[in-house]
């Protein structure tokens, strides 16, 4: 039963106030694109034990969608904030890295 | 014999006699007593049957992790099963049965199974049922079934109430022995807002029956001072009979009370779901006695050491005259002691140890307990109860030096710490060899939001097992706790526990070591699902190495006490079996609850009028007020017709649909969704969500658009309206309004942020009614108010005004292809407008209709409905619908899914009319049957049937279906299965059944 805090409202809302909505920053692929493009970005997600970038509805409260960034093994919420950005703010990126040594963000996945 | 003892019992009110039925015998016991224990008072040992053998069991420990006094309460409503004797409290008019018997408990015809135990080994069922394959269906598995499961589902309605509380705390202790007391002490102190629970009825723990002192004092003394301390302060919150049921994600932690099951004539609900939210949670929650494997361990009377230590203790209940002791540790000495001061017979202490010369065996040599080490049971005697023991040398092969004449035996494998709340939410064990037991691992801990751990172990369950250090370890776990959450902990010291030194235990996995097969077979490991250790030495043969293969092969610990007994006696039993450590075979994983749960505390109040909320229309009472029979569309309860005198309901659909198409009819469409997308990107935002163009649709105008997912299937429809250049009104069908608003906010919020555009979904802002029939226009003028004639109002346009007075938004549009309008009113004045229809109608004949007759009429115009035509894997272009799909737009959802090949493919089923040569209804769902097998052997398939009905306008059944190829092979016969093996012929037609060119809509 996971907390994560609203960005938009400033909610620390429990799991049950949520809607998830899978990995982040998916960049959409439309008409014209090649059948391996679409496939990737329709069905293709790589599910490692450790750090997610996922975007998460605040479906019982504001309404509002916001991204998530967490740990999967550790349950670690290195941060929240809002949709309408393509890739993590640094903030949560360096937040990720010192405790992942190693981790880095894929630009274009 | 099992009997009470004249005098002792802490826990017992002796001045308070309670009765009681066991299989119907009238019993007696006292308050404080607990089922199990006032059954060993009565001197009933034999309490059940085994799940497989259907051997005789009895008791084996006092505690939640009794495996065989599963019993039936009550009766009626309040019949549950599976209910373990050990962890009921006695009340009187108790009623239980015993289970997994026929005819009687004393005599069973199953257990021949246990005469055949020697062909019914591990994976016996895998291994032999397979072959030949239909005896398996027909033969085994109903015989099986029938013979398999415990105890017997309830049949009455649950008569009792549950619910649910929502805490918060600082410091969450689970568990209420010495070492919780004293978490909480230290965390109460430092003004943490703790609370504590505890899943039995007394605080303290073992620490009374063990003799432990505190601070000078017997520990009964010390614990009531601690609870009092406790319950003198305002931040910590006691609480009985709570089991912690499981510890997950960031704090969260279930607690089970059982509020009323020792007190059922109480008004108040009978168990209560805690869901808990705490900052830190400290797991005290003890550790549980391991058994000893030797041949006849699970005669009735051979029990837990500590158990009959508890039942002398706390109940003044004596399990036998002569109990022969059997132990690797120390620790069994003190239910030697017990006994003899309790002035019963200890014949012999059989002790595994070449030596046992510590304080504990010495005090039991004083008091005149013969003591035998690097000794062994060969074998326990005794059928329904314990008669005597076989002694053997414990590093032999079994051979008899002595027999004893006993009544009971006492069994001690050394201690395994309660670790399952530890590992729920991840915590990771390490392997105490001096203590052969897995401990929580301090430096894997279950972290929590911030990364930082979470969830402490305390005393025992930390593998703190002696007094002394368990009180420390539970003011060290308190501590650490206040300090994690930021507190300054208290100053002082704890009080000290004393208890005599113990000497370092023995790890026996099997009693003799060197047992041959015919000992092996009587060892039992899981006494529930009837698992012995040449169960598991077979799985090890077999290569199931991995102790989770090993565990489902064998059934071992896969019962209802979930191997709370067996798991580290399995594993112990599996590591020799394959020369491997213990600590590299690992343990199975912990799953919540600790315990089982009832349902009933799962569902809380959600039961019966409070399962899920029930929107309510503006016309809902009128609807029941003029006998409307309902049917549940999302949270909707909508009319599905009106039945009128000794109508059936088909009879009253049918009525409905022929007085709609030639007079007139009212149908309550205020369900359907209603969303209004505003901004100056709203006509470029609906063109991305629809898959035709609705930029290009004029204001006054209505269009029929279809709703797509990314992978290009339909997931909505519905009517359009352009109100002005910047709004549209978006209609949804009635399950689809919620989803599809959050649909277009997802595409707004998540990927087109940059347009100007709002949405807001206006479902209950409006009533809407149909009037639909040629008769419509003709009530809509005697209401007045507005120009409806078809110059003024065409098909597929809207208007705004008023009609009899009520402002209205009336829209062109028919779903039954009569004349219809579709009039919205603000909500308030729904009621008023449907009445004023019905009083005005009544010239014209009109007749309300509902959902049944809405779907009949649109079937025969074939009009496809989502869900029904639709099941997430059909496209527009599968429905005839590719009219509706823009190839001029670049881009809308789904667009680029549909171009793939397998979307393209002519061979897709596609929609089309099917007519049955008889007339009848099809069933719908059937499949069309084709020629040939596939490769299972089934029949193939062509298509099936989407919707059927019977039609009143044409006098026989209708189907809509999807077939291979339909729509160029109008008029061809294909053949419908039905679910008892027979075919039904139905010709492939067009599927607009009624008024193909529309002439009757566009009047």
């Amino acid at each position: 039963m996971l907390l994560l805090t609203c960005p938009c409202c400033g909610a620390e809302a429990d799991e049950t106030e949520l809607q998830p909505g899978g990995a982040a920053h998916l960049t959409r692929v439309g008409p014209g694109a090649p059948d391996e493009a679409f496939e990737s970005y329709l069905f293709h997600r790589e599910n490692p034990r450790g750090v997610h970038i996922e975007r998460w509805r605040h479906a019982h409260g504001c309404g509002k969608w916001f991204h998530a960034a967490r740990c999967t093994r550790t349950l670690e919420v290195f941060g929240t904030y809002p949709a309408q950005i393509t890739a993590p703010p640094q903030p949560i990126r360096d937040a990720i890295a010192a405790k992942h040594p190693g981790w880095a963000w894929k630009e274009g996945k | 014999m099992s009997t009470r003892l004249q005098t002792g019992g802490r826990l017992l009110d002796r001045g308070r006699r309670e009765s009681f039925t066991f299989n119907g015998r009238r019993l007696t016991g006292y308050a404080g007593d607990t089922l199990a224990s006032a059954l060993l008072a009565n001197d009933r040992m034999l309490v059940g049957r085994s799940f497989k053998y259907h051997r005789p069991r009895g008791l084996v420990a006092s505690g939640a992790e009794e495996p065989n006094a599963l019993v039936g309460l009550g009766r009626g409503g309040r019949f549950e099963p599976n209910q373990r004797a050990t962890t009921t409290e006695l009340f009187g008019g108790l009623q239980a049965e015993s289970q997994n018997h026929w005819p009687s408990l004393e005599f069973d015809i199953g257990a021949v199974n246990g005469r055949l135990a020697r062909v019914l080994p591990a994976g016996f069922y895998y291994k032999t049922f397979i072959h030949p394959r239909p005896l398996w269906k027909h033969v085994y598995e109903p015989f099986i079934r029938k013979s398999a499961g415990l105890g017997k589902p309830p049949q009455d309605r649950d008569a009792d109430r549950y619910e649910h509380f929502h805490v918060f705390a600082d410091v969450l202790i689970i568990g209420g022995g010495i070492a919780g007391l004293q978490a909480a002490l230290a965390a109460g102190r430092a003004g943490a807002r703790v609370l504590v629970i505890e899943q039995t009825a007394h605080w303290g723990g073992r620490a009374p029956v063990d003799g432990v002192r505190i601070g000078g004092a017997p520990a009964e003394e010390w614990i009531a001072r601690a609870v009092a301390r406790l319950e003198a302060m305002e931040n910590v919150t006691l609480h009985r009979r709570t089991m912690g049921a499981g510890v997950y994600d960031h704090g969260y932690a279930l607690g089970y009370e059982r509020v009323t099951d020792h007190a059922p004539e109480t008004d108040a609900p009978r168990h209560r779901l805690w869901k808990i939210r705490a900052r830190q949670i400290i797991s005290a929650t003890g550790a549980i006695e391991r058994p000893l494997s030797f041949a006849g361990n699970d005669v009735p009377g051979v029990m837990l050491a500590s158990a009959i230590r508890d039942y002398v203790v706390n109940w003044a209940v004596s399990p036998g005259d002569r109990t022969v002791v059997v132990t690797n540790n120390d620790d069994a000495y003190r239910t030697a002691i017990c006994l003899k001061q309790a002035g019963l017979e200890v014949p012999v202490i059989v002790d595994a140890r070449p030596r046992a010369e510590g304080a504990l065996p010495e005090a039991a040599r004083a008091l005149g307990i013969r003591v035998e080490t690097g000794r062994g049971i060969a074998m326990v005697m005794g059928g329904k109860r314990v008669t005597g023991v076989a002694l053997c040398a414990q590093a032999g092969e079994g051979a008899v030096l002595e027999q004893l004449p006993c009544d009971a035996v006492a069994m001690s494998g050394g201690w395994s710490p309660v670790v399952h709340l530890w590992s729920h939410c991840g915590g990771k064990l390490l392997w105490d060899d001096a203590q052969a037991m897995f401990r929580p691992d301090v430096a894997r801990a279950p972290t929590s939001h911030d990364g930082a751990p979470f969830v402490s172990a305390a005393g025992a369950a930390n593998g703190a097992l002696r007094a002394a250090e368990t009180l420390a370890d539970g003011d060290a776990a308190g501590r650490a706790a206040v300090r994690a959450l930021g507190l300054r902990a208290p100053g002082g010291a704890a009080d000290r526990a004393e208890a005599p030194d113990e000497a370092p235990l023995l790890p026996v996995w099997m009693m003799p070591q060197g047992a041959g097969e015919a000992l092996r077979m009587k060892m039992w490991l899981d006494y529930q699902n009837d698992v012995k250790v040449s169960d598991l030495q077979l799985a090890a043969r077999e290569g199931y190495e991995s102790v989770e293969h090993a565990k489902r092969y064998t059934t071992l610990g896969m019962a209802t006490d979930q191997g709370k007994l067996s798991n580290i006696n399995g594993l112990g039993v599996l590591s020799d079996a394959m020369g491997e450590d213990v600590p590299r075979l690992g343990t199975t994983t912990f799953r919540p609850p600790y315990t089982p749960i009832s349902m009933g505390a799962i569902a809380g109040e959600a039961r019966g009028g409070l399962f899920q909320p029930l929107r309510r229309g503006p016309i809902q009472r009128w609807h029941e007020d003029n006998g409307a029979t309902f049917e549940p569309v999302g949270q909707w309860r909508r009319p599905y017709c009106y039945p009128r005198g000794d109508e059936t309901r088909a009879e009253a659909v049918t009525r409905e649909v022929r007085n709609t198409r030639q007079a007139i009819g009212l149908l309550d469409a205020s369900t359907l969704g209603k969303i209004l997308v505003k901004g100056p990107d709203a006509g470029r935002f609906l063109d991305l969500l629809y898959t035709n163009m609705m930029s290009s649709l004029t204001p006054g105008r209505c269009r029929y658009g279809l709703m797509c997912s990314e992978n290009g299937f339909l997931m909505d429809d519905g009517v359009v309206a352009r109100i002005d250049d910047q709004t549209f009104l978006c209609h949804t069908t009635t399950g689809g309004a919620d989803r599809i608003h959050a649909h277009m906010e997802e595409w707004l919020q998540t990927e087109w942020w940059d347009m100007q555009v709002h949405t807001a979904n206006l479902t209950e802002q409006f009533a809407q009614i149909a009037v639909v029939g040629p008769n419509a226009r003709a009530l809509l003028e005697t209401l007045g108010g507005m120009d409806v004639s078809r110059e003024a109002l065409p098909f597929m346009g809207w208007a705004d005004g008023r009609i009899g007075g009520i402002p209205a938004r009336v829209f062109r549009i028919s779903f039954s292809g009569e004349l219809s309008y579709e009039v919205a009113v603000p909500a308030g004045h729904g009621l008023a407008f449907w009445e004023a229809c019905v009083a005005a109608g009544q010239a014209f004949g009109l007749m309300p209709y509902g959902t049944e007759a809405l779907h009949v009429m649109r079937a025969e115009k074939g009009f496809i409905m989502i869900g029904d035509e639709t099941d997430g894997t059909v496209i527009p272009q599968d429905l005839g619908l590719g009219w509706a799909v823009s190839k001029k737009k670049a881009d809308f959802i789904g667009k680029r899914a549909q171009e793939r090949a397998h979307m393209t493919d002519p061979e897709r089923w596609k929609l089309v009319g099917l007519e049955t040569i008889d007339g009848s209804v099809l069933p719908d769902g059937a499949y069309a049957v084709a020629e040939g097998r596939n490769a299972n052997g089934q029949r193939n398939v062509q298509g099936h049937v989407t919707s059927a009905y019977f039609s009143p306008t044409l006098g026989r059944g209708i189907a809509l279906g999807l077939v291979r190829n339909g729509p160029d092979r109008m008029g061809e016969v294909i053949s419908f299965a039905t679910i008892d093996g027979g075919l039904i012929g139905a010709r492939i037609v067009d599927p607009v059944f009624y008024d193909k060119d529309g002439e009757k809509q566009d009047v």
